[in-house]
């Protein structure tokens, strides 16, 4: 329905750059990488939050689930987890490219298919949650899946877990994960550019402007909602796998379950480029993550109440976000317009 | 045949009686009303047909079915839908898109989310909008339309759905006096041309006179009084419901 | 954890002090859930900086002490500072949230809870802390049982605040006012009540509050810059639990959780206490979920 207008040359340019960006600035690979994976977390959680008005506080939940799963996944295809995990890293696994990748992806399929099965079964509990209940619930899981982690000795405890050590150079290493991620990122947005332009898409927006009226109306409202979180945690999953191979140590509070620091900034980055749009997340995350990375060490330790403060101000005095400020600086270029026309049969301007 | 049935249905809210044994029929294809003085039940029925909550005691039935125990989306695909008193619209969406996403949900199917629109449905979606008098307007953000348009768009959104049976609550609050007898002649042929039964929930005693050829009144949760628009108007109980000598 | 689920049973003079720590630091929780409860009801704001006030009355308290002033005597300085912070917090953010949707106060109220766990971290440093308050322990039934002194002027301090708070909002005329833009702020705006002083009054009582629960804290518990939120979810378990307006069903909730994590924490160990009150939280929202689906349609 709401077809995107976004001219071919934009996506052209975004792809040239996606795959010149590591070879221009071979320093910052890991750097572009991290932008590709805010990017897919922002898009990720708008379509739940900003498309679907659900607005979660814990989809870092299958961030860390994802990477959990596919750990143990990948481990347990050639050793025994609970002894690999028992030795606390003193044992790594090294394996050959064959073995690596191949379990590699194996442990991402079993991530994502892990995870939509963990949205199935939570979205049946918390989407009985309106508003802020269900904000605060996810938040819970996300606490408590970090809780869980760390107490729970065969996937290593509070210690976590090594990951098996990449075959080749660390440089190759940079580079190979960063084209995974970049692929991701490239897939998730395509998979939600062309949800969006679905029935799907109007489902969940009148399920976010009005609940009660959408089942009024007979919409399959449960069916959307598990659906849209299902999809998000899908590629949150994946991406969670890539992550914990790419970092090679899972643990639950920093690398698994980042509450504070991912899990936020997914919120952050949507608000800020503009919720409920298809490109404000990408927009959002980019200018975040620049601006995250040029600022960061210039702060000195006062990065995180600087990032409080922009939360805050983000959230109380620029809402709408940077898309949302242009939809309503120029609403015509939107296609929000008055009709000349009275009816469908009668030309312009015989009002 | 009777589309509708209301039997003995009772609710009360932790002791304040709403609604008690209550029973009504809306014949297929009718415009049947329903009167009666402030809080004398009228919205509560509403909302126990519909399954926003469910009832103490009775029975309500469907064409034949009965719906008593059913939930609210159930019964919005089996055909019989509500409108809201305070309308209710998806204020950031706009008007078209309101309607697209208003088609009937029976059957459908889980490929069904995934389908675009044809370019029938939305000739369909802008000629009910052209229908209520919004065919100008419905590229704008519904949630900036004034209260009275927005009842028009609701109105709009349940003939989209194609229902059989369309609960009105309150169709004509809110709206100009001199747009009433526009609207008025819109429901009425919402109810010749598309076959839609209706069932009107009105405070405006001369719309719902002029509408409705058969008339429920309702004071302190029971019912008072069925007849047609001229018994109801010469009824000293409806006549004494409303000024209050209960 | 099945041997000490036995222990208890063979040795009942055991539950005796579980009991009663669960109930002397249960006190505390429902102090900071009354507060939570306030500013929800008369507001609709949820607060999600709740435990961080608790954290910063806390070292408030421990700074004052370093000073030498025992932190029961700093206690209304540690108040009368959060009620500052609270009403400067109520008109430079809190006050454009009021009128917002949920999530918008939702989130505001979480940045301002990052703000000040990292603030607090820069300042004190990631130390543990206790502030010493100088009261002995005693022993009873041959040392099973150890309760300290401070433990329990702690419970009566909180008796008293929580009496001091509810006479107020009955008493006297800035406690009507809170409780009449509670039920419904435009009647009350329209009868002459200045509801921006009123919000903004409610707001900063819920930080003083908070602080008095947060010295306590700080004395018969630890404190740490990242303890808050912890605090936070206590709060939301609590009230969730109870219901919004319901006095008893917070103190009843509030001491239930301080046993219940008492408990949890010796049966499953130490280490999943923190688990059991996140888990609690998840477990209190579906039970309310299972609650509403009775009825047809699920309420907001």
């Amino acid at each position: 329905m709401r077809s995107d207008q976004t001219p071919w040359w934009v996506y052209v340019l975004l792809l040239v750059g996606g795959i010149i960006a590591p070879l221009v600035f071979p320093a910052y690979t890991t750097q572009i990488a991290f932008l590709w994976l805010m990017i897919l977390f922002a898009l990720t959680w708008d379509l739940v939050g900003g498309q679907m008005g659900y607005n979660s506080l814990g989809n870092i939940f299958f961030f860390g689930a994802g990477m959990y799963i596919s750990a143990v996944v990948q481990i347990g295809m050639f050793t025994d987890v609970g002894t690999y995990t028992s030795a606390r890293g003193g044992e790594q696994l090294v394996l050959g490219y064959w073995d690596y990748f191949s379990s590699m992806f194996v442990g991402s399929i079993a991530a994502a298919l892990g995870c939509v099965i963990f949205a199935i079964i939570l979205g049946w509990v918390m989407f009985g949650l309106r508003g802020p209940y269900f904000a605060i619930g996810t938040l819970g899981i996300a606490l408590s899946a970090r809780e869980l982690a760390g107490t729970w000795e065969w996937i290593g405890g509070g210690s976590g877990i090594a990951m098996p050590v990449y075959p080749g150079y660390p440089d190759e290493k940079s580079l190979v994960f960063y084209a995974l991620i970049f692929v991701l990122a490239i897939l998730t947005f395509i998979c939600v550019r062309w949800l969006y332009s679905t029935r799907f898409a109007l489902a969940i927006n009148a399920i976010r402007d009005d609940e009660v009226k959408a089942e009024a109306m007979g919409i399959h409202t449960w069916r959307h909602k598990t659906f849209a979180w299902a999809v998000s945690a899908f590629f949150l999953g994946i991406s969670g796998a890539l992550f914990g191979n790419l970092t090679g140590f899972v643990e639950p509070l920093e690398v698994a379950f980042p509450t504070i620091t991912f899990g936020i900034f997914m919120v952050v980055m949507s608000l800020l480029g503009g919720k409920g749009t298809l490109w404000g997340p990408v927009i959002g995350a980019t200018v975040f993550h620049i601006v995250k990375e040029v600022t960061w060490t210039y702060l000195l330790g006062w990065q995180w109440v600087a990032l409080g403060l922009l939360i805050i101000i983000n959230v109380v005095f620029f809402q709408q976000g940077i898309m949302g400020w242009m939809q309503q600086k120029w609403p015509e270029r939107f296609g929000v317009r008055v009709d000349k026309r009275m009816s469908k049969e009668a030309r312009e301007g015989s009002t | 045949m009777i589309s509708l049935e209301v039997k003995n249905v009772s609710k009360s809210y932790g002791g304040v009686v709403a609604n008690s044994n209550v029973s009504l029929e809306v014949p297929e294809g009718s415009i049947t009303g329903l009167i009666g003085p402030n809080g004398s039940g009228k919205t509560t029925l509403f909302n126990s047909i519909v399954g926003f909550h469910p009832i103490d005691s009775g029975s309500i039935a469907f064409e034949g079915q009965e719906i008593s125990r059913f939930r609210v989306q159930q019964i919005a695909r089996l055909g019989l839908l509500r409108t809201f008193q305070q309308t209710r619209i998806y204020d950031k969406m706009n008007c078209v898109e309101n309607l697209l996403i208003s088609v009937p949900h029976r059957n459908e199917g889980l490929r069904n989310m995934f389908g675009s629109y044809s370019s029938g449905l939305i000739d369909k979606a802008e000629h009910l909008l052209e229908f209520v008098g919004l065919y100008q307007k419905r590229h704008l953000i519904s949630g900036d339309l004034s209260f009275g348009q927005q009842k028009l768009l609701e109105f709009a959104m349940a003939l989209m759905n194609e229902p059989k049976v369309l609960l009105l609550d309150e169709p004509t609050a809110g709206i100009n006096p001199t747009l009433i007898n526009g609207l008025i002649d819109r429901l009425k042929r919402a109810n010749s041309e598309f076959g839609i039964t209706l069932f009107v929930i009105e405070h405006n005693m001369r719309v719902i006179m002029n509408l409705a050829k058969s008339i429920y009144c309702l004071a302190h949760g029971e019912l008072l009084v069925h007849g047609t628009p001229d018994e109801i108007q010469n009824d000293q109980r409806v006549i004494d419901a409303y000024l209050g000598a209960h | 954890m099945l041997d000490n689920l036995i222990l208890l049973t063979k040795v009942p003079v055991l539950n005796i002090q579980l009991l009663l720590d669960g109930l002397f630091i249960g006190a505390i929780f429902v102090l900071a859930a009354y507060g939570l409860a306030l500013v929800w009801g008369v507001m609709n704001v949820k607060n999600l900086a709740q435990g961080e006030f608790v954290i910063m009355g806390g070292y408030f308290a421990w700074h004052l002490s370093t000073y030498g002033i025992h932190p029961i005597l700093g206690m209304p300085i540690v108040c009368a500072i959060m009620f500052v912070f609270g009403w400067l917090l109520y008109i430079t953010i809190i006050k454009w949230v009021i009128t917002r949707d949920l999530f918008t106060s939702l989130l505001a109220t979480f940045g301002i809870a990052l703000v000040v766990q990292q603030a607090l971290n820069l300042a004190y440093g990631p130390e543990v802390r206790t502030a010493a308050s100088g009261f002995t322990t005693r022993s009873f039934f041959n040392g099973m049982v150890t309760i300290a002194e401070i433990k329990f002027v702690s419970f009566l301090l909180c008796i008293v605040l929580a009496a001091v708070v509810i006479i107020f909002m009955k008493r006297s005329r800035m406690g009507q006012a809170i409780r009449a833009t509670a039920q419904d702020a435009r009647a009350a705006r329209v009868m002459g009540i200045d509801t921006e002083r009123v919000y903004a009054f409610t707001y900063a009582l819920n930080a003083a509050i908070c602080g008095a629960a947060g010295v306590l804290i700080s004395m018969i518990w630890v404190i740490q810059p990242f303890y808050g939120v912890v605090h936070s979810i206590r709060a939301f378990v609590i009230v969730t639990a109870a219901g919004l307006g319901n006095l008893p069903g917070v103190i009843i909730a509030g001491l239930g959780l301080g046993v219940a994590e008492q408990y949890s924490g010796f049966v499953l160990g130490a280490q999943f206490q923190q688990a059991t009150v996140v888990g609690l939280l998840v477990v209190v929202l579906v039970w309310r979920q299972i609650q509403l689906s009775r009825h047809r349609q699920v309420v907001e």
